[in-house]
């Protein structure tokens, strides 16, 4: 279990380096830099202010200078936002991103789950048919249409909640999450909907029906516990997926996260801001990964061999 | 009238009777088809292009028997003409985006399963350190690093999505790499190369059909995510990501220029997602 985890780690961080290094060249090369679209300013200030963030020396030096700054925790100061070091916009656009994740995560596991269990439990009713309808639209109809729409009925039509912004509290809340948990809804009740029915078939659930076990106990005992392996596969990378799917989201709904942060860094070429919030955002996936690969170890021993 | 058993049926005969048993799939397919034809054919019809500013109609109102059918936006640009010259943009580099990201991820794949040993687990590992990318992030990056604008789109998108197909296919190729009619080929004498081109990417193929439908509307939405951003395609070029982009800044007002190009994306999602399905359930029956 250790060394599973050390390694898996150690792998982790190898992907980080790469990120890193790739980010960081692949931003140099793009063509553009970060004081390029200023109004005209007098080559001697261009020189000066370029020479403060230290672009003016060659790639490589830059590259040392950040790594060493990286190890010692320091992301360097934004080039966008004057005045703020990237550790500061991180640290003030990643609780609102966090919020939006773990409460999307959460309905969408909560209800997806929900959802499957009912299609699978009553096949062909209606809370089957319901949640079909559900998964093909959540599935097929893409956040940044279904959003706008939610804004234009609940926000502009009826006023019940705030079109966007992030000053009224759980109201403001209510439509990113609401959102954001759609397609999840969608994926995690079609994929606990196939496995349960799947499982329900599975020899030891035989056994354990024929042993006499009460259908409450075999469904909570022995069939979940090998239908939900699938959903523990999905929700880990969706874990990640929804932190930064809500890039999107926070565009939609005008909410200062880090994902708004990205996306205005990157298209004004503010190289640290862009390394730091890749570098947050490719850790999340990694630690994700390897959180998932133990929950399904400790649920299922068969995988616990494998690695 | 005896049912003919002397012509015995061939799989993929078999598994075209399955799909179109499908009826979902089949309806999806034509709506599908005519939408392409819709967007490639349409702005034929109407005798300004997309980017013809009308001074005279500017934002007008949906009347389906002016000339501007579904109005016009506020350039005075007639909207219709602009969703399905978007349309253009977004089917084509869907569908020629998955067809690249495919050739590449099937190639790569059954080079990595069939030669196996150290190249093998070098050009793995080189896809599971990208696959540890966040995908976003990564689209994002890569079509700053070309420029922005739709060759720039195109290659960020097949960059990030040649992955799943070479993986899927590396786990075929290897276990075809042990067969028989292999070995016979490589004791006839044909090199390497010619073994994965003639030998193991035919006998993939059905995989590579169920998972590249899957690539078409992975693509279609990429590209209207980015262009949605305003990292993909620009204007005044149309797209369905950029078109919805900008429905939205004047929702409160006019729902109209939202609804037409998101209607049709989505609808063009729903048909793909069907397409996908109907075509997964008649080639492996088994996964379901």
């Amino acid at each position: 279990m250790i060394p599973f985890v050390a390694k898996r780690l150690w792998n982790g961080l190898l992907t980080l380096a790469a990120l890193a290094s790739l980010t960081f060249f692949i931003m140099r090369l793009a063509p553009g830099g970060p004081f390029s679209r200023n109004r005209k300013i007098s080559p001697e200030v261009q020189a000066n202010i370029e020479a403060a963030f230290h672009l003016d020396e060659p790639v490589v030096r830059q590259f040392a200078r950040y790594i060493w700054g990286l190890m010692r925790g320091d992301l360097g100061p934004s080039t966008r936002f004057r005045d703020y070091s990237v550790n500061d916009l991180i640290a003030s656009g990643l609780p609102t991103s966090l919020t939006i994740g773990f409460w999307a995560i959460l309905v969408a596991g909560l209800v997806g789950i929900a959802l499957g269990l009912a299609g699978a439990l009553r096949r062909n009713g209606w809370t089957d048919y319901a949640a079909g309808t559900i998964g093909v639209i959540g599935i097929a109809i893409p956040i940044f249409i279904i959003g706008p729409l939610m804004q234009a009925y609940f926000s502009v039509y009826l006023g019940w909640l705030p079109v966007g912004g992030w000053n009224e509290g759980w109201r403001s809340l209510v439509l990113p999450v609401l959102v954001l948990a759609l397609p999840n809804i969608a994926y995690i009740s079609r994929l606990t909907r196939s496995s349960l029915i799947e499982s329900q078939r599975e020899n030891h659930v035989r056994t354990a029906r024929a042993k006499g076990i009460g259908p409450t106990r075999v469904l909570w005992g022995h069939v979940m516990t090998g239908a939900l392996l699938p959903v523990i596969a999905y929700l880990g990378p969706a874990c990640a997926a929804l932190i930064t799917g809500s890039i999107l989201i926070e565009t939609v709904f005008a909410l200062p996260g880090i994902g708004r942060f990205f996306v205005d860094a990157a298209l004004n070429r503010d190289y640290p801001l862009v390394m730091g919030i890749t570098l947050v955002y490719g850790g999340f996936l990694i630690v994700f990964n390897i959180l998932t690969d133990l929950v399904r170890g400790w649920l299922d021993p068969r995988v616990r061999h494998g690695t | 009238m005896a049912p003919d058993l002397a012509a015995p049926r061939s799989t993929l005969s078999l598994q075209a009777a399955r799909f179109a048993g499908n009826r979902l799939a089949v309806v999806s397919v034509y709506v599908l088809l005519a939408i392409v034809a819709l967007c490639f054919l349409g702005p034929y019809a109407f005798p300004f292009t997309g980017q013809d500013a009308d001074f005279d109609n500017i934002s007008a109102p949906m009347n389906l028997w002016s000339a501007h059918p579904f109005g016009t936006d506020d350039y005075g640009r007639d909207l219709l003409v602009r969703v399905l010259e978007g349309g253009q943009v977004s089917l084509a580099i869907g569908f020629l985006g998955a067809l690249t990201a495919g050739v590449i991820g099937v190639l790569y794949g059954a080079m990595s399963g069939f030669v196996g040993g150290r190249t093998d687990s070098l050009l793995m590992r080189t896809v599971e350190v990208l696959y540890g990318f966040p995908y976003v992030i990564l689209v994002i990056l890569l079509s700053l690093l070309f420029g922005g604008g739709t060759v720039a789109l195109f290659v960020a998108i097949v960059f990030t999505l040649w992955l799943t197909p070479a993986v899927i296919v590396r786990a075929q190729a290897q276990s075809l790499a042990r067969r028989e009619f292999v070995e016979a080929a490589r004791a006839g004498g044909m090199t390497g190369w010619q073994i994965v081109v003639q030998h193991i990417v035919p006998n993939t193929v059905s995989l590579v059909i169920v998972y590249g439908s899957l690539l078409v509307p992975e693509v279609i939405l990429s590209e209207s995510f980015l262009s949605f951003l305003g990292i993909g395609i620009k204007e005044p070029q149309a797209s369905w990501g950029n078109l919805i982009q900008s429905g939205t800044a004047q929702m409160d007002t006019d729902l109209r220029l939202l609804l037409l190009p998101g209607g049709l994306l989505a609808l063009v999602l729903f048909c793909l997602n069907f397409i996908a399905d109907g075509l997964r359930d008649a080639f492996d029956p088994n996964e379901r």
